[in-house]
This record gives structure tokens, sequence and C-alpha cells, in this order.
């Protein structure tokens, strides 16, 4: 069986990592990549100690008393019960190793409440199920959507090796600058966690918090959303790149860069296969979710879409509900998250998909259309 | 029996007492959080006058807006940031547009980060104070007029204040029929 | 002392009726108590195969045999089914059947209301478990039920819950005012405060706790009502309310409620160490006052739930002190604990093992407890599997512990057999084996950063969520065994004593075994 290897094999490898300390990083806090996390960190290890200790003590304590006063032929137990000196020192004792354990706590406290001024403001905002990044000083704006697909979610694909902690687009940071992150939500309670830099903090909605952190090492750094947030909760990983400041310049001019080809590409002429293309991929980062794969979606509260009517024969229609989103609904509205090309890509997929090319009057939808209707609004 | 009955009686007027506490926690919470700056809430129109011998300094405002989920309108401010100085007052214009072709009621809702920076930011006028209605392709231009107070701590360099815009068209409508 | 019934019977004191109509009107306090324990029983194994559902979903990477949306509903209902379900009513069932006879009191104070605070139970749980079959489902918002995630962005079953969970409160705090009533006006002669046995001692404190903390939870689910369906803004940020605002009251009672799963566990050790340690308790008086404390403390330490929300650091420190004050008065439990067992002369029945187990087990979920105190390294530990580790020690081999090792001590006095030793000893090997395979690695994946509540993880906590399910299925089968026990211990059995135990204690001891119908109907004298 190869379940059963597996078993095996998992339980192996825990013993093996536990005592040989051979994946430390598998068992243990990361002591990440800045003072702070590092501080934290040591904080943790002392406290860890501490607690090792007193737990040894007890529990040794504990095998003592078990082995040395278990009932034997005609032995007379005591009969004391209680010894005041004893009660009054050991309740001190604790007052004291609580109060040591207090102090390094407090400071550390007070270094992570820091609110000076950051070189990079960056607004974060949870959204079901998704993060969404603007930097405030370079009007950058950007989803940032899980990107491991269904396909090894479900068991189809082999798993890759950064498995629920990737990203289409990650945060992008420069290295050795102050960066400070205001944290709000679009709808529930969403909580925004990078383990390497020690700040965890809960994006709620209609409130900002704040955190910060300043990095010094390059690299890309992941974690998770760590607040119930509905039913994809665990489908909304965080990831930062951190890079040096020279090319983060870069990576700022290249997203704005971006931003004008976009609006470019809104105005070139799109054949049917190049939109069903894109829209399968915008389809199934976006869409998935509720209205699933086969576009049947989860009735009732999530409609299908597959042999829908609206979705057949009313183009007008889904436009507005793509651009508007649907009032008292989970759809939201994705004028702002997608570009008129993904958004016109996307209406073109479910109108082609599942057959509704055959039911349906099978019309395609052109970017050019998405900006008109933002244009007409205005 | 007659003890239990006492014992009794004041155990249900306990019950009693922790359910209406429960509620009382709901103002208890706000006026704790006035005082603390707890979630940045923002104390409402206070003092617009200071004494001449105040020692103002130079403080950085940052200016966020958000719309909360399927809130359609456009809905920014004038600036992003503003270097300002303690004890004086500055007015920012936000811009709410109206793109739907049905009426809408929206509520921003202020938030001032860090919180312990909140009890000094001080707003004589703003439109968050009233809900607003916008009929549609309707543009609107309103104004927030603020002070930070000159006590505000040293260590805050920098104050964020961020609007959320609620759309309330629903339970604003709700509202009125049941009027 | 035996089960001489007295002779002046009216119509108070016939024998127990025949048929259902004995379960459904009785206001007996040994028939209320057996109703609430199989009650309790009941939700443990409908909670426990909600946990095997997590697990075998959680045994290896990759969506596995539910979809997220019904994992949301399994870790919802595991919660509030094993809180308020099976650990609570519990406890409610053993208070029952154990402080009349402890206080030397003929019944419960009243008895009515008894019957009617058990019989509201099963129908709470009928409306929360129905909402699987309503459309939309059951609750998926966690059993700490945060709003909005709670309010606007429920599924419409939403009602029933608010609607059960006020079913609850009503029927703990009818439970906790016949405890304290019976427990303040119905003692024995003789028989004052600090004579009280322990586990009427931390009933006691436990009901008063629940008189406190039950309305303020019923307080919350009701803003939680008018906010759905009554436009009200408590916790809805575009009314002027705030969603922070309901997690403060929610952990109000929250916190408490903790204590309230764990201080009758503590009475229940204190009597079973004291026994088969052959010794009176070490330091009963500091015992009283460390739970008081704990009580009084348990109302100033919530917000240590809450160190990511966004608090003052004024508020973060004070929570951080009051949350590490608690580990003194349980430190000094522990510490009485260990010296009652101090040149004792200790022998190992099932009930002193798990007991014994309790001690050991309680005190590492305690210590990481005081970790997570600690509010900078909080920042970490935050909603990762570190707190699930945590309170899962406390819960299952701490208060489900001490339920059991309950059970075993008196299940003799109950069923007038004594239990089968050496399935009782394999019942106890087994869970305690398991138990630590189950959650000691939790505090590792936790660590190494994996949120709790996913459906699905990353691949560097594959492993240790495997050897988590394996520990877990053995958990939940082990405990069929003690189903088994306790049926073949009703049915069959060595003919147990009035005493049961060598050198047991206290007033229940001193009538036959099984207890009669009715007990102290007379009051016993207490010196």
């Amino acid at each position: 069986m190869v379940l059963i290897k597996r078993i095996f094999a998992a339980l192996i490898t825990c013993c093996a990592s536990l005592s040989l300390f051979a994946g430390w990083g598998d068992v243990n806090m990361t002591p990440g990549v800045n003072a702070l996390s590092r501080e934290i960190f040591d904080l943790h290890m002392t406290i860890f100690w501490i607690c090792v200790v007193i737990g040894a003590l007890v529990l040794g304590f504990m095998v003592y008393l078990i082995v040395a006063f278990r009932k034997k032929e005609g032995d007379k137990p005591a009969q004391f019960d209680d010894h005041p000196v004893l009660e009054m020192t050991w309740t001190v004792l604790f007052a004291v190793i609580l109060a040591v354990m207090a102090i390094p706590a407090t400071f550390t406290m007070i270094r992570a409440y820091d609110d000076a001024e950051g070189d990079i403001n960056i607004l974060i905002t949870g959204h079901q199920w998704k993060w969404q990044y603007e930097y405030l000083e370079d009007e950058v704006s950007f989803f940032s959507n899980l990107s491991t697909d269904l396909d090894q979610r479900n068991n189809i694909a082999p798993k890759s090796d950064n498995y629920l902690l990737e990203v289409d687009e990650p945060l992008v940071i420069p290295t050795n600058k102050r960066i400070r992150f205001l944290i709000t939500a679009n709808d529930v309670i969403h909580s925004w966690w990078v383990p390497d830099f020690a700040v965890k903090q809960d994006a709620i909605p209609g409130f900002i918090n704040t955190a910060w952190t300043q990095v010094d090492e390059e690299g890309i750094f992941r974690g998770q959303c760590t607040e119930l947030c509905g039913q994809y909760h665990g489908y909304m990983p965080v990831v930062v790149k951190a890079v040096s400041p020279q090319d983060y310049e870069l990576w700022v001019n290249e997203k704005k860069e971006a931003k004008i080809q976009q609006a470019l590409l809104t105005e070139k002429l799109w054949s049917t296969e190049e939109l069903y293309e894109i829209g399968e991929g915008v389809y199934q980062t976006n869409c998935v979710a509720c209205h699933q794969v086969n576009g049947e979606g989860l009735p009732p509260v999530f409609p299908a879409l597959a042999g829908s009517d609206l979705v057949l024969n009313d183009k007008a229609k889904q436009i507005e509900i793509l651009m508007e989103g649907v009032q008292g609904a989970a759809m939201q509205s994705y004028a702002e998250q997608l570009s008129e090309v993904d958004i016109a890509a996307v209406i073109t997929y479910t109108r082609k998909a599942w057959g509704n090319d055959a039911s349906g009057d099978g019309e395609i939808v052109i970017p050019k259309e998405i900006l008109d209707y933002k244009n007409n609004k205005l | 029996m007659k003890a239990a009955t006492k014992t009794n009686l004041k155990l249900v007027s306990l019950v009693l007492g922790m359910f209406c506490f429960g509620f009382a926690l709901v103002p208890i919470y706000d006026v704790f959080c006035e005082i603390t700056g707890l979630n940045g809430k923002v104390s409402g129109p206070t003092i617009t006058e200071y004494d001449d011998n105040f020692n103002s300094r130079e403080i950085k405002i940052l200016f966020v807006t958000k719309n909360n989920e399927n809130m359609a309108w456009n809905f920014t401010s004038e600036k992003r940031t503003l270097d300002a100085e303690t004890g004086t007052a500055y007015t920012v214009d936000y811009t709410f547009e109206n793109p739907t072709d049905y009426p809408m009621v929206a509520q921003a809702i202020p938030s001032v980060s860090p919180g312990k920076g909140a009890q000094y930011f001080h707003k004589t006028e703003c439109f968050c104070f009233e809900e607003q209605l916008l009929q549609p392709g309707e543009k609107l231009t309103m104004p927030v007029r603020f002070i930070i107070d000159p006590d505000l701590p040293d260590d805050v360099p920098v104050l964020t204040l961020g609007y959320t815009l609620f759309d309330i068209s629903e339970s604003h409508i709700k509202l009125q029929a049941s009027n | 002392m035996s089960a001489v019934i007295d002779s002046h019977s009216d119509d108070h004191h016939h024998g127990p009726a025949k048929g259902i109509t004995r379960w459904l009107y009785t206001t007996n306090h040994k028939d209320i108590g057996t109703l609430y324990l199989w009650f309790s029983f009941l939700m443990l194994f409908l909670g426990g195969a909600m946990a095997m559902v997590i697990r075998a979903e959680l045994f290896e990477p990759g969506s596995q045999i539910v979809s997220p949306e019904f994992y949301n509903q399994m870790l919802t209902n595991h919660g509030l089914i094993m809180v308020f379900g099976a650990v609570m009513p519990a406890f409610v069932g053993l208070a029952n059947w154990i402080i009349p006879m402890q206080i030397g009191a003929p019944d419960m104070a009243l008895p009515r209301m008894n019957n009617l605070s058990f019989w509201i139970l099963p129908v709470a749980f009928g409306i929360l478990i129905s909402t699987f079959f309503m459309e939309g489902g059951g609750p998926n918002f966690g059993w700490t039920f945060y709003a909005p995630l709670s309010t606007a962005y429920a599924p419409p079953t939403v009602t029933f819950f608010i609607f059960a969970v006020h079913i609850m409160g009503a029927s703990s705090i009818m439970g906790s005012i016949n405890i304290i009533t019976t427990i303040l006006n119905m003692r024995a002669p003789g028989m004052t405060f600090m004579k009280m046995p322990l586990f009427t001692w931390t009933w006691l404190i436990t009901a008063y706790l629940l008189i406190a903390v039950m309305p303020v939870l019923a307080g919350a689910v009701t803003m939680m009502l008018m906010d759905i369906h009554f436009g009200t803004s408590f916790f809805n940020a575009a009314g002027g309310g705030d969603p922070v605002l309901f997690q403060h009251i929610f952990w109000f009672f929250g916190h408490p409620e903790v204590y309230i799963m764990i201080l009758p566990a503590f009475g229940i050790v204190s009597h079973i160490i004291e026994t088969f340690s052959r010794k009176p308790i070490f330091g009963y008086t500091s015992m009283v006052y460390a739970i008081a404390s704990i009580a009084i403390l348990s109302f100033i330490v919530w917000a240590h739930h809450m160190f990511t929300v966004g608090m003052p650091i004024a508020g973060e420190l004070f929570f951080m002190y009051t949350t590490m004050l608690i580990a003194i008065p349980t430190g000094v439990k522990v510490f009485n604990w260990l010296s009652t067992m101090f040149k004792g002369s200790i022998s190992f029945e099932t009930p002193m093992l798990f007991s014994i187990a309790f001690v050991a087990l309680f005190t590492i979920g305690g210590l990481s407890g005081l970790m997570l105190a600690i509010a900078p390294a909080d920042f970490q530990y935050h909603d990762t599997y570190f707190v699930v580790a945590h309170f899962h020690y406390v819960l299952v081999p701490g208060a489900i512990f001490g339920i059991i090792a309950g059970v075993y001590y008196w299940l003799p006095k109950w069923t007038g057999n004594m239990y089968d030793e050496v399935l009782g000893k394999t019942h106890f090997w087994m869970s305690f084996i398991s138990v630590n395979i189950t959650f000691f690695p939790m505090h590792f994946v936790g660590l190494a950063g994996m949120p709790r509540r996913i459906p699905d993880y990353a691949l560097q906590f594959a492993d240790f969520n495997m050897v988590i399910s394996i520990g877990a299925f053995i958990f939940g089968l082990t405990q069929l065994l003690f189903l088994f026990i306790i049926l073949k211990s009703i049915f069959a059995g060595k003919q147990a004593t009035s005493e049961v135990w060598e050198g047991a204690k206290g007033l229940e001891w001193t009538v036959a075994s099984p207890a009669p119908y009715h007990t102290f109907e007379t009051p016993p004298e207490v010196k």
C-alpha cells in the first residue's frame, strides 16, 4: 500500500526532524528577515526555554512522585494538608518568573509600535479572497490572486513547490527602506500575515490599521490570510518580493508603462480566439471560486452561467453586472480589479464556453465596448 | 424555602443586569474609543481656537479613499498628502460622483491611524457627518476642514486620514419605507 | 448508611416512573444528571465525527473529501457542539448527580426548572443541526462568529443559529441558578463553606461565571439579529458601528467561558488525586482562593484574543500583564496537586490515570497559554495551529479528560457495578498516546506558519498533518471503547460497595451503590 508507506515515511521524517533538529524551520518560528522579527524570535525562544524548564521540572517531579510513592504493602500515607510557608514561597516564585518574562516582552512591544514616517506607504485591502495593493506615492495599484491552479488543488496535476503560497502578482518592496502598511478590508475581516516580517495585522472594513517593516535582504517571502473570511479563506496567500531599490524603481516604471500599454491594447482589433484564451485564464483566477469550472455555479447562492439566459442573450446586462456588481449578492464590481481587456475576454469566454456558443446569440465582447461603457458613465 | 426564593431573585436580577450590561458595552466602548483613539475613531467638531502660546510643528498627513464592496461611486480626494502644521486649520476637497443610472445614498466612514493620533485630529466640518444622496451622474465636491491638535505626541510624525465609502441606499430605502 | 427510603413517603417520594415519561417528566436530580451526561456523550460523538471529517480533509494537501464551504461548516459546528453540547452539559450532568449528594441535599433546589433546562437543550441542538439541511447550509463563520462574516455575509440560516444560541444560553443560565440556589441553601447542617467539597466549590464559582457572561452572549447575538433583520448598525461600519466591538463583546463572554469549561474539571481532579493518594488534598484553602481569583481575573483578560486587531499599545500591555497573572493561581493549583501526591500511597486505577494525565497535559497547555500571553510573540502565534494546539491541550486532555476521570470515578456509584478495569486502562493508554500524537505536532506546524481554519495547506506542513490525522482517528475510535465500558458497567460487573474506593471521602460515598433514587431526605450531620 502506497498510503501506508507514506504514513510510515511521514512518521519517520517527523521523528528524524525532531531528534536531529534537521528541519528546525519546519518545527519552529522563523527568525525572519528584519530587526523586529529577529527580536520577536529571540523573545519567543527565551519564553519557550523558560516554559520548557518549568515543564520539565513539573513533569519530572510528577514521574518521581508516581514512582516513589506508589502504593506498597502496609505503607502509611502522610496526612499533612498544608504548608503555608511553602505555598507563599511558590506563589512569590511564580510572580518573579512572570516579571522576568514581562520585562523583555514590554520592550519588544514598544519597538513594534513605531509610528515613524515610512519611505513608502502601501495601502493593503483584503477582499474575498484576494489582496489589493496600492502604492500611495506612485499611484500603482493591482490585485494579487492565488495562482495555484485547480488541477493541483484537485490532485490531478502534481503540486508545485509553493503550492497555495504563490500569486499571480506579488507585492514588490525595496530593501532597506522603511515600508508602512496601511491595512483595511473591503468586505469581511481578513488578516495580513508575513511570518518573515513578524507583521500580522487584521484588515477590518471601514478602519485602517498600520504596520511597518524594513527588510535587509532580497528575497521572496510568503504568508497567508489568518482570519477566517469565508469559504476561500485558505486560498488567499500573501507573497512579498523584496528587491534592491534600483530594481524597485525599474519595477515601478514598468508598472506605469504597462498601464499605458493596457490602454493601447484596448484599442486593438481582437479575434474571438484571442479573447477566449485570455478569458479562460481570467475566469480560472477570478470566477471559478463561485461559478465553478463547469459554469454550473453553486445555486442558489452562486448562479450558473452555463445555459443562463442572461449570459446567452443579454450582452449589455452582462457587461453591467461585471462593471457594477450585483446589489446584495456576492457578485462584486470588477471594474477596478480587471483591465478592459480582461473583462471583455472573460465575458466572451462565458458566452462561448460550456456549449453557450451554440444555444445563445454567440456575440463576443471587445475591450472597446467596456471602455465605452466606462466613458458613457462619466 | 424563603432563603432560596431570595437567592433566586438576586440571581435573576443579576442575569437581567448582565444582559443590559452587554448592551451598555456599546456606548461604553464608544467612550473608551474616544478617549484612547482605539480603532481610529475621530472625535467630532470640538476645539476650533487655540491659545497663541502653543508650539506648532510640522507633520505629514496622508489621505486615503476607499470604496467598500459594490460601491460604484468615484470617490477621490484633491490631494494624497499634505505637509501641515499643528494648530492650523486646513481644508481638503473630496469629489463624489455617482456614475450609475439610479440615485444612491452613501455614508463615508472616517478612520485615523495611528490610533493614538486620532484624538488629536479635530474635524470642524466634514461630509462624513451626514449621508450623501446623489442623483444619476451627479458630481459633488465637499470639503473636510480640520485642525491637528498641537498636543499631538512627538512620536507621531505622520497621520493617515482614511475614508471608506459605504453604499447605504438599501437601508435608507428601508428606513424611509418604515417611517 | 444505606438505601433506606423514608417510610413517610408522600407523592414526591415514589420511585422512578416507567417508560419514556420517566425521562420526559422527571424532576429527580439523578435522572436529569443521567440525561445531561448521555446527551453530552451523544454530542461528543457528533462533534467528534465532525473533527474526523476535518482531519480526513487535512490528511494530505489538496482537496480530499469535502468542499471548502462544507469544511467551514464542519469546523464551526465542531467548535459549537463541543463547547456548548459536549463539555458544558457534561459538567452540568455531573453537577446534577453529584452536588446534592456531596452537600447532603435531597435534590436540586428547583427540580421543575431543572427538567426544563435540560429538555430545551436537545431543541437548541436540533435547530442548530437542522440548518445543515436548509438552503445555504449550516453556520460557517467559526464558533467565534466574528461580524461581519456572521452578519452581512452569513448564510440565511444564521437566524436559526442565533435562536439556538439563545436557547443554549437560557439552559445554562437556568442550570446555574439552580446550582447556586442549591449550594447556598441546601447544604447539610454543619457543612460550612470552607468544608464544602472542591467539586461543589468549583461549580459554585463556575455557575456565577455563567450567570455573569451568558447574558452578555445573549446580548451579542441579539445585536447580530437586529443588525441582520432590523437595520441597526451595532457591528456595521457603514451605520457608525464597529466590527471590532463584536469581538470585544464576544470575548468578554468568551474568556470566562473558557474557564467555565475547565474549573469543574479542577474540582473533579482534586477529589480523585486525594482519594487515590490516600491523603487529604493539599492546600484546600489556597485551592478555593485560586479558583476564585482565576474566575475574577477572567473578566479582565479578554482582549488577549485580539492582539492583532490594532489596539493601542497600552491596551496590549494591560491585557498581556493581566493574562500572565492568571499563571499564578493556575500554578498554585498544579503544585497543590503534586503536593497531595507527595508522601501519599498512590494507586493507579483508571480515574487516577486520567487525572495524572490531566495535570501533566494541562500543564503543557498552560505553558503554551503563557507563551500566547506574550503580546509581541503573539503576533506570530495568533490564529495559527499553535493556538489550536494550545486550546485543544486545555480542552481535550484538560476538560474532557477531567470529565472522563469523573465518569470513571463515580460510575460505580451510578450503576452499582465496577467498570472493567483492564478495558478502562486500555482506554486510558490509547487516549493518552493518541491525544498527544494528535495535538503535539500542531505546535510545530503552527510555529512553522500554518494558519488555522484552512481546508488545504502548503506542502511543508504535509508530514505533520498526516501524523495529526492518524492520531485523531485513533483518538476518535478509542472513545467507542469508552461507550462500551460504560454500557458494560450498567449491565454487568463486580458489585460496588458504598465506599467504592478505599479511602474515598465525602457524603456521596456514604450512600449505597447504586445510589438510591432518593438520598439524604433527612439531612446528614456534618462534623
